[in-house]
Parts: C-alpha cells; sequence; structure tokens
C-alpha cells in the first residue's frame, strides 16, 4: 500500500502580492511587438518539440519536431527544402484561432497555403501572451502576424533583386516564390532561402504590407486546419493523450469548497483489479489561484478500473467554513445587499436628486444564477515528472499559466515544465485555469510515473470555476414623455477576484468594467455601483463573464421602460443613445477598463451601437411584426469585447408554457474580419450558447454541496431546444479588429427574455427561464 | 475471458472485465480514440457508435455485450473520409471544437442508412441525445441535407449551391 502526500513543503507562492494579476492577464493588454531575432537566421534550434502532440500515442522521449534552418521570427521558420513552418501559438478550441492567425502570416508572406505546416507552440513567454481567452487573438497578434510574414518576404524579394542583380521594386512575391516583374524568370523561396537568411532584418518602417486587394486568405472563407482530422476521428484532444507507461488517475474531491480530508479508507479501492495506488493531494493555499482542490486520487491502469476504484473509496472530510453555504440564502442576501448603496463605480450627476423630481420611475431586480462552463470534453491532462521537470501534455487555453502553476506547486522554475497544448474539446475559459494540471504533475510526482487525470462529467459539474451568481437592482426616473433622465444601477456578485485574492467581496476591474460602469446612453444622471458579495466556491470567467448577467439586466430593463412608455425596445433605445458620439467615462470618474485596450483606438461609439441596432431591426422585421398569442420578438444590443452586436429572438410558447426559438438574427460590428464564415459560425454557436444561459443553466449548492452532476440535471441546449434558424450578418468594417468569440452571447439572454414577454406578458427577472410558469 | 467482436471489419478479441464499457475498451484497450467520452450516462451522444448498423452510445454499453456483433465507430464509417456526410461536414464547415462531432456523424450515419430522405423533424428525433456544446446545430441539420442530396448525384458544391 502506498500512500503519499505531496506539496506540503511546497514555497510559498511568489504571486501572492500580485492579487488579481492572473485573472487579469486574460484581459490585459499585452506587448505584442514582434520578437524578431535580432539579425542573421540560421539560429539553427528547433522551432518546437511538440508537432508529435497531435499524433495519438506521444513519447516524450522522443519528441523532437524536423529542426528548421531559418527562423526571422518566434512565430515563422523555413526547412531546409523550403517549406514554411509557422507556430501557432494561440489555443484551438473552436474559434479557429489555430488557423486564423497562421493563415493572416501565410497570406502576408505570400506562402502557399496548402503547403504551409502548422505547428502548435509549446508554452513559451517569448510568444507573447498565449492566453487563448478574452476574445483577443486577432487583435492582439494581428499585426504581429503581418510583420513577421511581410519581414521575411521582404528578405526573399530582396534576396531575389540581389540574385538578378535588380531593384527590389522590380520583383515581387507571389505564392513561395518571387518573380522578375520584367524577365517573368522566378526563384522559389526554397532556393532563395540561404540568400535570404544571411540577409539583414528589414527595419519595421522598410516593411511594405500587402494593401487588402492584394489578399488571397484574409477576408476568405478559410476552413480550420484541423476540419478533416475532425470527420475523420483523427483529431488529437488532450482526452486522446497517451504516454507510454502511464497511470490513469481520477481525484475524489472534497465535496464542499475548502474542506480536506480528515482520514481515509483505500481498502477497498485498492482491491479493484487494475488500481495500483491511492495518493492523497493536499488542499490548496490561499491564494486559490489555479491549484488543486485536493481529495484522494485513485491510480491505476486503465480509466474503468479507476473509476470503479473511485466510487469504493471511503473518506471522512473536515468541516469547511462553506458547510452552510445554500443557494436559496444566498439568493436573498444578493437581491438584499442591491437594495443598498454599494460602492460607487461611476457617478454623472445626480441619480438622487433627479429621481425627487422626475415624472415617474420604475425599478426592478434581476437574478441570474452560478453556471458552469461544461466544455464537452472535460479537463484532462497527463503529466510526467522526470530529472526535476515537468512534461505535460494538455488541452489549455493558457500554456504559460500551466507553466507558472506546475512550477509553483513543484517548486520549480516554470522554464522547466514544457507544456504541449494539444487540441482543446471546447474551452469557454475553464480550461484557462490548469488545476488539473498541477493534479497531474502532482501524481507524477507521487508516483514516479506519467499520470493522466481524467475529469468525469460529474468531476466537471462539481468542481468547476464556476460563472459567478449575480444580483442587480435598476432604478430609473423618466420626464413627462417617457425620455430618461437617471439611471442607478447596482450589482452584487461573489467576484473572479477572489479567486486571487481571498475574501474580495468586490469585483476586479475587468468584472465592473464588464456593463457595470459603461452604460452608453444619453442620460444626464447615471450612478453604477458595486454591491459587497462574499465567495463560498471557487469563482471564473466563462465565455463573455460579467457582460452576461448585466447585459440581461440592463437589456431586460430598457425593454420593461419602452413597454412603460407604449414603444418598443429598438424605439426607446435608439432615442435613449441620443446622437453619434464617443462616450467618455471618465467625465464620471470612470478609467475605462475596455478590455484593457486603450478608448482612443476603440472609443465606445454609439454610432456603431445605433447601427447594428438598425440593421438588426430592419433584417428581422423587429417591430413589424406582430408579437403576443405565444409568438413575440425580443431585441437587445451591447458592446462587448470591443465588438457592437444586435439580436433579435422571435420565441414560441405553446399553451404548456414550453419555449421554442424559431428564428435569430444577429448583426456584427466587429472591426476588420479575417475570416469570416469562422467568425459567423462563432454567432451561431452564441446563440445557442445564450439558450442555454437563458432558458436552462442553473448550478446551486446545498449545504456546500453542488447539487448537480451531470447532463441530465446540468442541462445545455439540445438541438430542438436551440435555435431553429440564426441569420448572422457582419458589418463591413476597416476598424481594428475586436472580439469575436464570446461578444455574441450576453444580447441573447434578454433578447430571449424580451421575447418572451413580448409573446406571453411574462416578465423573467430570474434565470433560468425555465424556474418561472409561462402560461 | 477474451471478448470477440467485429470492428470495422475486422475480428477483434479483447480480455477485460465484462461490465467495462465499451467506451473504454476501444479508447484505452485499441487505441481508438476518435469515438469520445462526454457524459458516460448517455446524456450526450460523443460515445456514439454503431452495433449492427444501430447507434448506441458506447459508454453504457458492457463490452460482453457486444460480443459477435458488428461494432463501426468514427475511424471505420469511411477510410478516406469519403462518406457522403464526411463531405457534407466539410463541405459547410460544421465542426467548431469538433469533440462532439463523431459522435454527431455516427447518429447521422445511422439516420441515413435508414431513411434516406430524413425531414428536419427526422433529424432532430435521431440528432437530439447528441449535444454540441458549441452550438453547431444549424450546420449538422443543414449538412445531413447537403450529404442527401450528394449521395443523389450531385458534388457536394454543387449540392450546397442548389440548396
Ligand atoms: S459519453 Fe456516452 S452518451 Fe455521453
Ligand atoms: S463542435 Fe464543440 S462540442 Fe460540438
Amino acid at each position: 500500500m502506498s500512500n503519499y502526500t505531496y506539496g506540503e513543503s511546497r514555497p510559498a507562492l511568489e504571486r501572492v502580492s500580485e492579487t488579481t494579476r492572473l485573472a487579469q492577464e486574460a484581459y490585459a493588454n499585452y506587448d505584442q511587438s514582434v520578437q524578431m531575432l535580432d539579425r542573421r537566421g540560421f539560429v539553427g534550434t528547433v522551432l518546437s518539440a511538440s508537432a508529435l502532440v497531435l499524433g495519438v500515442a506521444v513519447n516524450p522521449s522522443e519528441a523532437t519536431a524536423a529542426p528548421t534552418t531559418w527562423q526571422p521570427s518566434v512565430y515563422l521558420g523555413f526547412e531546409a527544402d523550403g517549406t514554411v513552418v509557422i507556430m501557432a501559438h494561440r489555443s484551438e478550441m473552436g474559434t479557429s484561432s489555430r488557423t486564423t492567425l497562421p493563415m493572416m502570416l501565410a497570406d502576408e508572406l505570400e506562402a502557399d497555403w496548402k503547403k504551409v505546416r502548422v505547428e502548435q507552440a509549446l508554452g513559451d513567454e517569448k510568444y507573447g501572451s498565449q492566453n487563448t481567452d478574452g476574445s483577443c487573438s486577432v487583435r492582439d497578434f494581428g499585426m504581429a502576424m503581418h510583420k513577421a510574414g511581410a519581414t521575411a518576404r521582404t528578405m526573399f524579394e530582396r534576396a531575389a533583386a540581389q540574385k538578378w542583380g535588380v531593384q527590389p521594386g522590380d520583383v515581387a512575391a507571389d505564392q513561395g516564390k518571387v518573380v522578375n516583374g520584367k524577365t517573368k524568370k522566378s526563384l522559389t523561396y526554397a532556393e532563395l532561402l540561404p540568400i535570404a537568411a544571411k540577409m539583414e532584418v528589414p527595419k519595421e518602417h522598410e516593411l511594405r504590407m500587402k494593401t487588402p486587394d492584394q489578399y488571397k486568405l484574409i477576408g476568405k472563407k478559410v476552413p480550420m486546419l484541423d476540419e478533416h482530422n475532425i470527420v475523420m476521428g483523427k483529431a488529437t484532444f488532450g482526452m486522446d493523450a497517451k504516454v507510454p507507461g502511464m497511470l490513469v488517475a481520477m481525484v475524489e474531491r472534497p465535496p464542499v469548497y475548502g474542506s480536506k480530508v480528515k482520514s481515509f479508507d483505500n481498502t477497498a479501492a485498492l482491491a479493484v483489479k487494475g488500481v495500483q495506488k491511492t495518493v492523497e493531494l493536499p488542499m490548496f493555499k490561499q491564494p486559490h489561484l489555479f491549484q488543486q482542490l485536493g481529495g484522494v486520487a485513485v491510480l491505476g491502469d486503465s480509466t474503468w478500473a479507476v473509476m470503479q476504484g473511485r466510487k469504493k473509496l471511503k473518506i471522512d472530510w473536515e468541516k469547511s467554513p462553506n458547510d452552510s453555504y445554500n443557494s436559496a440564502d444566498e439568493k436573498k442576501f444578493l437581491l438584499d445587499s442591491v437594495l443598498k448603496p454599494g460602492k460607487v463605480v461611476r457617478n454623472r450627476g445626480d441619480v438622487d436628486a433627479a429621481f425627487a423630481t422626475s415624472a415617474k420611475t420604475h425599478e426592478a431586480n434581476y437574478y441570474a444564477p452560478l453556471l458552469s462552463h461544461a466544455p464537452m470534453e472535460p479537463p484532462v491532462a497527463v503529466a510526467e515528472f522526470k530529472n526535476g521537470k515537468v512534461e505535460t501534455w494538455c488541452p489549455t487555453q493558457n500554456p504559460q499559466a500551466v507553466q507558472e502553476a506546475v512550477a509553483a506547486a513543484m517548486g520549480i522554475p516554470k522554464t522547466d515544465v514544457i507544456c504541449h497544448v494539444t487540441l482543446l474539446g471546447g474551452g469557454f475559459g475553464r480550461k484557462s485555469k490548469p488545476d488539473y494540471v498541477v493534479e497531474a504533475a502532482l501524481l507524477s510526482k507521487a508516483t514516479g510515473k506519467p499520470v493522466k487525470v481524467i475529469w468525469t462529467r460529474e468531476d466537471d459539474i462539481k468542481f468547476d470555476y464556476y460563472h459567478t451568481v449575480s444580483g442587480m437592482h435598476m432604478k430609473a426616473g423618466m420626464d413627462a414623455n417617457g425620455k430618461l433622465n437617471s439611471w442607478l444601477f447596482r450589482s452584487a456578485f461573489p467576484p473572479i477576484a477572489s479567486t486571487f485574492a481571498p475574501g474580495m467581496q468586490y469585483g476586479a476591474e475587468f468584472e465592473v468594467g464588464m456593463g457595470l460602469n459603461e452604460l452608453p446612453y444619453d442620460i444626464p444622471n447615471i450612478r453604477g455601483e458595486n454591491c459587497p458579495a462574499p465567495n463560498h466556491l471557487r469563482l471564473g470567467w466563462m465565455r463573455a463573464v460579467a457582460h452576461v448577467y448585466h447585459a440581461f439586466g440592463i437589456h431586460s430593463f430598457l425593454d420593461e421602460l419602452a413597454v412603460l412608455n407604449n414603444t418598443n425596445y429598438a424605439d426607446y433605445m435608439l432615442k435613449s443613445l441620443g446622437p453619434n458620439r464617443n462616450i467618455d467615462l471618465s467625465k464620471d470618474g470612470v478609467k475605462p477598463w475596455n478590455n484593457g485596450q486603450p478608448i482612443s483606438k476603440f472609443p465606445i461609439s454609439t454610432g456603431r451601437l445605433r447601427r447594428v441596432l438598425e440593421q438588426v431591426v430592419e433584417q428581422s422585421g423587429y417591430g413589424k411584426q406582430k408579437s403576443g398569442n405565444g409568438r413575440g420578438f425580443g431585441i437587445a444590443a451591447h458592446r462587448s469585447f470591443l465588438s457592437y452586436i444586435a439580436s433579435v429572438v422571435e420565441v414560441e410558447v405553446d399553451k404548456n408554457g414550453k419555449v421554442t426559438i424559431p428564428n435569430v438574427w444577429t448583426v456584427a460590428d466587429c472591426g476588420t474580419v479575417v475570416n469570416p464564415d469562422r467568425v459567423v459560425s462563432q454567432f451561431e454557436g452564441a446563440a445557442v450558447f445564450g439558450t442555454s444561459v437563458a432558458m436552462l443553466g442553473e448550478i446551486s449548492a446545498a449545504n456546500g454541496r453542488i447539487q448537480q452532476s451531470n447532463f441530465n440535471d446540468y442541462q445545455v441546449a439540445r438541438l430542438t431546444e436551440s435555435p431553429r434558424n440564426i441569420q448572422v450578418s457582419i458589418v463591413p468594417s476597416k476598424e481594428p479588429a475586436a472580439g469575436v468569440g464570446e461578444p455574441g452571447v450576453p444580447v441573447i439572454v434578454p433578447a430571449i427574455t424580451n421575447a418572451i414577454f413580448a409573446a406571453t406578458g411574462k416578465r423573467v427577472r430570474d434565470l433560468p427561464v425555465r424556474r418561472t410558469k409561462l402560461v | 475471458m477474451a471478448i470477440t467482436m467485429t470492428l470495422n471489419g475486422k475480428a477483434v478479441s479483447v480480455d477485460v472485465p465484462q461490465n467495462m464499457p465499451l467506451l473504454w475498451v476501444l479508447r484505452d484497450e485499441l487505441e481508438m480514440c476518435g469515438t469520445k467520452f462526454g457524459c458516460g450516462i448517455g446524456q450526450c451522444g460523443a460515445c456514439t457508435v454503431h452495433q449492427d448498423g444501430q447507434p448506441i452510445r458506447s459508454c453504457l454499453t458492457p463490452v460482453a455485450s457486444v460480443a459477435g456483433k458488428k461494432i463501426t465507430t468514427i475511424e471505420g464509417l469511411s477510410p478516406e473520409g469519403a462518406h457522403a456526410l464526411q463531405k457534407a461536414w466539410m463541405e459547410l464547415d460544421v465542426p467548431q471544437c469538433g469533440y462532439c462531432q463523431a459522435g454527431q456523424l455516427m447518429s447521422a450515419a445511422a439516420l441515413l442508412a435508414k431513411n434516406s430522405n430524413p425531414t428536419d423533424a427526422d433529424i432532430e428525433n435521431a440528432m437530439d441525445g447528441n449535444l454540441c456544446r458549441c452550438g453547431t446545430y444549424i450546420r449538422i441539420k443543414k449538412a445531413v441535407h447537403l450529404a442527401v442530396r450528394m449521395l443523389n448525384g450531385s458534388s457536394p458544391s454543387e449540392a450546397n449551391n442548389n440548396e
């Protein structure tokens, strides 16, 4: 019998004083300047050793990729035969980051896309942020791709000009070769490689970028690189990673957050054929960050054996301060909390004075429950601890966070953590939190073998970094004509900040900055307040984060105000938006979070919001379509992740109160769009994700224990529950590229509840909708 | 005692506990990882394979129960990816993360095998047990219809354009 406890002697985390740094990393603005090797090529190093991870059986000792001979950028290398190797440094979870960024580079390079080899990068800070989160891959790295491609193309062009003794202006790159404009002779990149690799790297101002009319890939439909493997069943996800000699592990985690093992009996577990040992994992230390929850791991030869063995563990748990945590009480607490003044996060004018003199006022409270990410592939990781280093293969949105978290847990430098990124079977923010990788690393150290930690769906639902629960209070004052003159917006939610700074009861800058302090309406008196709320679980960001509940509150309330004034949301919102302008929040004491981006580059434009709203009204016929008698149209328009989105949802409610969604129309202005069909697909997916949030999703706790366990009781939208048609229109734009993966979600939720109101007269202020009897 | 079945046209024999679900036999014992684990309780369809042509949830199927049966997995649907559904899936770029798609394809293939011209309602019936958290449902429905047109003789792009 072997039982180990590991990690007790782990050194204190260095990051304690940095509190929310990791949380903010998801959204922060990084310096994305291309990291060119200073001069001359022939660095002679391997680009990456991760190529093999995308083959099924991975043997770390064989993990060496073909060396590249010339590497003009961290994102780009060439092999001796001219093969272009582009590093995908962002993770692929279905948004096509792994395709779209390399395709930008290839286009600017004038490479033949069909011959490009894309390799998944290891976790390494040399790439800049790899945190594929916050809807920012193209926004933050598009320019880096262009620069890397243009740099190498320029060098090939100069090499050809030198060889032919002509001016660089006389030659032009074209699909993997350089053509002499006069003689029409050409030289391939392979032929030019030895000369190009020795040239001085051009300065940035010398680069000539392609003009949009010269693009061959950008702006076109480019399928995901992995599509063929996916339909063949050959794509390798984290769940498919294997290392010879590995043990499979499952962890029985504490049923209540913050509880730890008092004692356990593993006799019956070890008696299961195929089970080899059990290992106790210590509880995390505050701040939680991305550490393991703790518990007892069962390790063995096969998934099935380990599953059976884990069921046979007998564990006594210590008491936890969260033993009395109940969602029903928390709901009351939050809805009480927002009736009292909170921390002022925005103030314009004087709402109280305005309310006192308003012709009419209206108030409403809203509630949205905890949610779980539930990506189709539950968390899973393979890790091997050997010679003081950890090598891991995992589906992660953030391989550098894997390096940091594993290093901290093991007490090794982060450069000694080699992180291979597999494909992700969905992420939605869950897989930017690598606690599951930490578990695998700790267990490998404890057993001396590579370990694959598999989370079952029950583990995933019961031990998530949950999307937080929220209560909101809205109050508005209007003049006699119904024109808004004041809006008070209070929001209370246990903050994600608490995962990084224990005890935090107020939102981090990014949580407040998602909707609470940035109402774009032309109203002289606005106050935003964040009311305190303690956490009883570990919390984390989920697709669209705080915008999900804030947009639900804002746009439900606007719809209520419109109804109160005998008009519809679209007309009322357009009137409330006021003239086209950029909103200056600084006048209201707000330093806009703005996804970490300068407001000068990404202003809050009421004109762009108006445009998507007007377009979706036109396309859907909203306002002209008749509502009532079980059929209704709802709408919402919201700026998030720097994009402007409006959706109209049509619902049908039958006489049993069953809701179906025949149609969704979405109009999206995300700035410049690189791979339009993949953008459309993200908004289609967002309509389904938003449907799950609005109609079905609810995580709840009783006596500290999560009451849901699998897709039977934590439901996500099925085919027949999802919108039957989704029509997505992308607004053509030359504005800088903004977010795509997340901003489609927030509008859908209030558009659905507004449509339900139109259909039935029932205003749903508590999510999910299925809790309300509609007829 | 070894259990023998025909897997993608080949006889295979495994020596595992009788009650081990087929899913884990495929994934852990036979190195066939195309069939996915999503829930383990028959709720998501990610593990769908065919048993004698019928779609089954391999996570709930004890391996002993498929002794002597013909099992087809995504790897055996068409070795070259030539199945009309696979082509239609690519023509319409159905997958996002892709994790659910093997199960989706196997459910759709079983449907087309017994119903050569399914209506939307038929598709909804046959596919409602296959969750896609990325939300690719509308393309799945379109792709099934497209595959039908392809089976009736159109090329993928013709069939798509004639929609
Ligand atoms: S894994 Fe079998 S139905 Fe979900
Ligand atoms: S494509 Fe991701 S779950 Fe279906």
